[in-house]
């Protein structure tokens, strides 16, 4: 081993203790970014394995160009995207079914195309506090998981994994014009969910 | 120009933050906002969903300098 010319290079390749420690702290946030991405506890538990274990075995190779999290953060995304492939390789992708999805889009809008009475939108305050409060990301979550599968998937790709629409095409096998309709859909039930859970807490 | 209702001025708020609008898309979005409350709530709302998936890996990626988080 110790012949080898690139050895002197095996102190730099294990994860400092800082970085173990990092590493560690950063898991469950990890699982549950993995977990809204795949909606399956298990897989999502095997990617940021998979995540984790890529982390250290390239330690070498992080720069310090961005935080090392988030470098972390770009490796689970790629491990997410294979995972994604892989679902969709063994059919494990539910087909395009509407599971009353239209059925409760029809419900936020009169046949005049308005807003109805219920769904009409209603203030949630000041923006940047919604996004520092901890409630909305328990609603966030919880509307999250209430989002049908397949909306979900295209939603997450876009909007968690900041996939454009394009590529989104090209990795689940539809159209552009379908995947806007897919998030178009997918915005306005979470919307309607945000609002219902976000405000009743708020109000509470 | 087209006017729009909101179902489908929704359909438009949406689409702008996936690819650019149409000049005709564009003028459709804005006359219906400029009239219309709602819709300019539900637009600020798709934008704080947009800006929140960001906002939860930026969360998730933040250093660990204090595990209670609330640096400003």
């Amino acid at each position: 081993m110790a012949s080898w010319p690139d050895s002197s290079q095996s102190d730099t390749s294990k994860p400092s203790a800082e970085r173990q420690r990092r590493l560690a702290a950063v898991r469950p946030r990890l699982l549950a970014f993995a977990r809204l991405q795949l909606r399956d506890a298990s897989e999502a538990d095997d990617v940021v394995q998979e995540a984790l274990i890529t982390a250290v075995e390239k330690n070498a190779r992080f720069e310090g160009k961005s935080g090392y999290e988030t470098w972390v953060f770009g490796i689970l995304k790629n491990k997410i995207l294979d995972a994604l492939r892989a679902q969709k390789r063994h059919g494990k992708w539910q087909p395009w079914s509407d599971d009353g999805v239209e059925a409760a889009i029809e419900q936020q809008f009169q046949s005049s195309g308005r807003w109805t009475d219920v769904a009409r939108p209603s203030s949630w305050g000041d923006p940047e506090n919604t996004l520092f409060s901890e409630r909305f990301w328990q609603v966030f979550d919880s509307c999250m998981i209430a989002l049908p599968d397949n909306i979900a998937k295209i939603f997450t790709m876009r909007e968690l994994m900041g996939l454009s629409t394009h590529q989104i095409c090209e990795e689940a096998g539809i159209k552009e014009n379908n995947c806007w309709v897919i998030l178009h859909r997918g915005r306005l039930l979470l919307r309607a969910c945000l609002e219902k859970g976000w405000l009743s807490e708020a109000n509470k | 120009m087209r006017m729009v209702m909101c179902r489908e001025a929704t359909r438009l708020m949406s689409k702008n933050l996936d690819a650019p609008l149409g000049f005709q898309e564009r003028m459709s979005l804005k006359f219906h906002l400029a009239m219309c409350g709602a819709c300019r709530k539900c637009n600020q709302q798709f934008q704080l969903i947009h800006d929140a998936g960001k906002a939860f890996e930026e969360k998730a990626s933040s250093p660990p300098f204090d595990t209670n988080d609330q640096t400003t």
